[in-house]
């Protein structure tokens, strides 16, 4: 038989299907095949918040798109061109992002009366059957029927093999992309590897799968996408909860601090916690608290004691830790905060992605009690970012917050790695003496920065009392001047506003340096903007792009920089918080674009709103 | 062998500068003066303790001791002391917490340091009442009780301290008073002998809000017959004359009269590592106003040894360190790379 090979460019795949389906693992597998072509791409997976969902109902729905190209990616993709639908409740959840004549891959036994009826289809609809699908290539499969039959051979129960679907799935998708499967077969291999019934089975199903595209004369063509050019080195793929918890174990090392993390298990940070919980040998201690609180509580003390202190939560946590932030801040020691931020307010979309705690991270706390914020723009970039939050944090003596969201936190990316003698060292120093003239330690004397001195217990002869009530400068002791406490909210201030002098200037990400309209970022929404603004560029507007990871202090030469356009949008997921910190400390009209739906903002709608400003 | 050429600390060298701001004739007083004395005579370098407290009377404590120490958030000692101790196990450490404190705003925090069983020292200050809000009814305080946020008496049933303790599988639980100060100096110096979490409670006195709750344990006309002083391996006896015991009816504690044909051998052994008889000791939590009531323990109730939540953590860490190099390279890098010419 012939078969077509076609050359594409761009691909975006929708794995879509019950959450017990096993379609994030599908994903992912397929992820990192792709990447080890060096193909490049970008991930979103968007899974329910329940863990087990009723089973084909359409809140159970858990999807994981992947976008991979030989051109330089930057978002997960608008619309889908395959949707792998396992269930009725998958396809109708997924379709309305399937593009006009996208594949839809569907599972005809997820299509059967029960799954139409727990999917909301009427009486005796069956959308693979009643033609609604015509503008599309609908590829229908019994997934459940051919596996079983795959598998006849082993003894395992019927429950067990039907576990094995997804693979049949993948195997099914690596034949039409033309893929070698051995990347996967090694995954099996590791997971399974004791198990030889589910490894056994399982790599029968991908094979079954594979060898049903490759049999059967339906399918004319597959299709191949060439290697992306990308800047050369080597790469490997990261999603952004790991890169945080690389990011503080490379801190850690380049500052030769010890590395302490008190967290409390929360959707979509726990992640976090869970990799460094592995990494022992690195002299990692990893505390599970008994709650947001003690979680921050713990790792103060720890950087008291001379720990590189973190802890990690989303934005219900950080409510709780807002108390505990306002004593790091009054201590003057240092500490990390990464929020992986959610929907909110409350509980609200734990699962879905929003940057709704721009203000919380900036405001919230009681008192005057400024705090230095980063931000992360997508999975490898949270590497770099959460290691200034931790450079900041212990050469500045303050506790500094990371942002990143549920979008990046669990997306992936190719990551030219770095190797650890590019990474800057951190340099840090506890005090060990009195300095000369000083009878007794004052732990309140500042230097250049406004910097107080790191004196950890067990330094003979430095022993000293610091505590969240107001205090003296320089002696660090209780005080209730009225002048003193003016004094030391105004340096507290200055110390946060001093460290934009060791942050590097704003850069442009495109676009001319002065032009019509300046598109302002921060955190997740980077692809987008970037893919809308660099569309405009081309089509020959003149619209710029930053993107900001120093979000307090700014970078000196913010001001400057927006000065020279006319208009400035901010598109935010939220309802619209950097634009308000815009406008007030540059008195500038910035304008905000908002979407406040739990997923992120796409680049089509991006560029339709930047034209009707134009 | 060679002298250290050192004089020894005294308890001076634990005092500092600040001005003691408690009010004048508190119960504070005693305990910091105690602990002053103690300190000396612990074998730790002064620069390797460190005190930490929350919010409260007690928790001024700090500004008080010449060590390091930490005046932290309302409740939040322990937790704050967890982070550290698992840092720097090396580091004797000391919480001051009180009734406020340390079992209402930080009482999960409690319960989950003495289950992890750090090896630290909880000194619980238990006056009944809240002093620094000026005099609102605390979780320990007695039902019915007259407060200015209870002006028709507290309907909150209260926390028994070391029963709570207990509960938590706290390694080592006792109790003593401001007012004995040679009672307090043992049990301080018991509690930092402990390896493990040490849960001492201090019966304290507020003598302005709350003055004399405890006055029948601690003046002499009442003391001798109201409180049991636990010794391990002797009898439970009390009294003026010495003349009364406690012994076991089933699981039941009473009083024997030991001119009533009772000896000392019927009564009841105290023994600090017997668990069951630690819990029931625990409960012997009568109201002293009532008939017939039984008196209240002092003195260590339970000490047992269990491994300590730093001392796991640190060999988990050795372990792995033993096993794998700490290879930055190798972590980025990963196991599937490719390479892009």
């Amino acid at each position: 038989m012939t078969r077509k090979q076609e050359i594409v460019s761009d691909v975006v795949i929708k794995f879509a299907g019950d959450s017990g389906d096993g379609m994030q693992l599908t994903g992912s597998q397929f992820t990192n095949n792709t990447a080890l072509l060096g193909i490049d791409l970008a991930t979103f997976p968007d899974f329910p918040a329940e863990i087990r969902a009723p089973q084909g109902t359409i809140p159970g729905v858990s999807g994981y798109q992947l976008r991979f190209s030989s051109k330089p990616v930057f978002t997960p993709g608008d619309a889908c061109d395959v949707l792998v639908a396992m269930n009725a409740a998958a396809l109708k959840t997924n379709l309305r992002q399937l593009k006009k004549g996208g594949k839809v891959i569907a599972n005809t036994d997820g299509f059967d009366a029960k799954n139409l009826r727990l999917a909301n289809f009427p009486e005796g609809v069956n959308p693979l059957e009643d033609g609604s699908l015509d503008n599309y290539e609908l590829i229908k499969m019994d997934v459940t029927k051919m596996t079983r039959e795959a598998l006849k051979e082993f003894t395992m129960g019927m429950k067990e093999k039907d576990r094995a679907k997804n693979m049949f799935v993948l195997g099914f998708l690596y034949w039409m992309y033309n893929r070698d499967m051995s990347s996967t077969i090694s995954f099996l291999k590791e997971k399974f590897g004791k198990k030889d019934d589910i490894l056994n089975s399982n790599i029968k199903a991908l094979q079954a799968g594979y060898n049903y595209g490759d049999t059967t004369e339906t399918f004319t063509t597959t299709y191949k996408v060439e290697k992306a050019k990308m800047e050369p080195g080597s790469y490997r793929s990261i999603m952004g909860n790991q890169a945080i918890a690389y990011g503080l174990i490379a801190a850690s090392q380049k500052s030769g601090l010890p590395l302490f993390l008190g967290s409390y298990p929360i959707t979509p940070a726990s992640d976090i916690l869970h990799d460094l919980a592995r990494y022992k040998h690195f002299g990692v201690r990893t505390f599970q608290a008994e709650d947001e609180i003690a979680a921050i509580a713990s790792a103060i003390g720890a950087s008291y004691g001379g720990a590189l202190g973190v802890t990690t939560t989303s934005g219900p946590g950080l409510a709780l830790k807002a108390e505990a932030m306002g004593l790091a801040v009054m201590l003057e020691i240092p500490l990390v905060i990464c929020n992986v931020q959610r929907g909110g307010p409350s509980t609200g979309l734990p699962t879905k992605t929003e940057q709704s705690d721009l203000l919380q991270a900036y405001y919230g706390r009681n008192g005057e009690c400024p705090m230095p914020v980063v931000a992360a723009s997508t999975p490898s970039d949270c590497f770099d970012t959460v290691f200034e939050a931790a450079r900041i944090s212990v050469q500045h003596m303050t506790p500094v917050i990371c942002l990143t969201d549920g979008y990046i936190a669990n997306g992936a990316e190719p990551w030219k790695f770095p190797q650890s003698s590019d990474l800057p060292e951190i340099k840090v120093s506890f005090k060990k003496d009195l300095d000369e003239g000083e009878e007794v330690f004052q732990p309140y004397k500042r230097d250049e920065k406004y910097v107080r001195p790191w004196a950890v217990p067990g330094t003979p002869g430095l022993e000293n009392r610091i505590g969240g009530l107001e205090k003296q400068d320089i002696t660090g002791n209780v005080s209730y001047d009225p002048d003193n406490h003016q004094h030391m909210v105004k340096i507290r201030q200055a110390k946060v506003d001093k460290i934009a002098d060791y942050i590097p200037e704003q850069k442009l990400d495109s676009g001319p340096a002065k032009g019509k309209i300046l598109v302002i970022g921060w955190g997740s929404t980077y692809g987008a903007i970037k893919s809308a603004v660099e569309e405009l560029q081309a089509q020959g507007h003149a619209v710029s792009h930053v993107h900001i990871r120093y979000l307090r202090p700014f970078p000196k030469n913010l001001g400057e920089i927006i000065r020279n356009f006319e208009k400035i949008l901010v598109p935010e997921i939220n309802n619209g918080q950097l634009v308000k910190i815009l406008r007030d400390i540059y008195l500038v009209d910035a304008k905000g674009y908002n979407k406040i739906m739990g997923i992120p903002i796409t680049k089509t709608e991006l560029v339709e709103h930047i034209k009707k400003m134009l | 062998m060679t002298d250290t050429a050192l004089a020894p600390l005294t308890a001076k060298d634990f005092q500092t500068d600040q001005e003691v701001r408690w009010c004048p004739g508190c119960g504070d007083y005693s305990i910091l003066a105690q602990v002053q004395k103690v300190m000396p005579t612990i074998g730790v370098p002064r620069e390797n303790i460190v005190f930490i407290s929350g919010i409260g009377c007690s928790s001024r404590f700090p500004y008080y001791m010449n060590t390091y120490g930490m005046h932290s958030i309302h409740g939040r000692a322990t937790a704050i002391a967890s982070g550290l101790k698992a840092s720097r196990p090396e580091l004797s450490i000391w919480i001051v917490t009180g009734d406020g404190d340390g079992l209402s705003i930080g009482g999960n925090h409690t319960i989950h340091i003495l289950r992890r069983n750090f090896d630290v020292n909880i000194l619980l200050f238990n006056n009944q009442i809240y002093g620094l809000t000026k005099g609102q009814y605390s979780p320990t305080s007695e039902e019915h009780k007259i407060t200015k946020s209870t002006p028709f008496g507290s309907i909150d049933h209260p926390f028994n301290p070391l029963a709570l303790a207990r509960g938590a599988d706290a390694t080592f639980i006792a109790r003593t008073m401001d007012r004995d100060p040679k009672h307090l100096q043992t049990m301080l110096a018991r509690a930092n002998k402990h390896k493990g979490a040490s849960f001492l409670e201090i019966y304290q006195n507020c003598n302005i809000f709350n003055d004399g709750t405890f006055e029948i344990f601690t003046e002499k006309a009442t003391k001798s017959e109201e409180v049991l002083f636990l010794e391990h391996g002797q009898p439970l006896i009390f009294g003026a004359s010495r003349d009364k015991g406690i012994r076991l009816d089933g699981f039941t504690p009473v009083i024997a009269n030991l001119n009533d044909g009772y000896s000392a051998n019927d009564m009841w052994v105290h023994d600090e590592h017997d668990m069951y008889k630690a819990q029931i000791l625990t409960r012997m939590f009568d109201d002293p106003f009532t008939a017939g009531h039984l008196p209240r323990p002092f003195g260590v109730f339970y000490e047992t040894s269990r491994p300590c939540y730093e001392e796991v953590m640190a060999q988990q860490i050795d372990d792995a360190k033993a096993k794998k190099p700490a290879d930055l390279d190798k972590l980025l890098r990963g196991n599937e790379v490719w390479t892009i010419n």
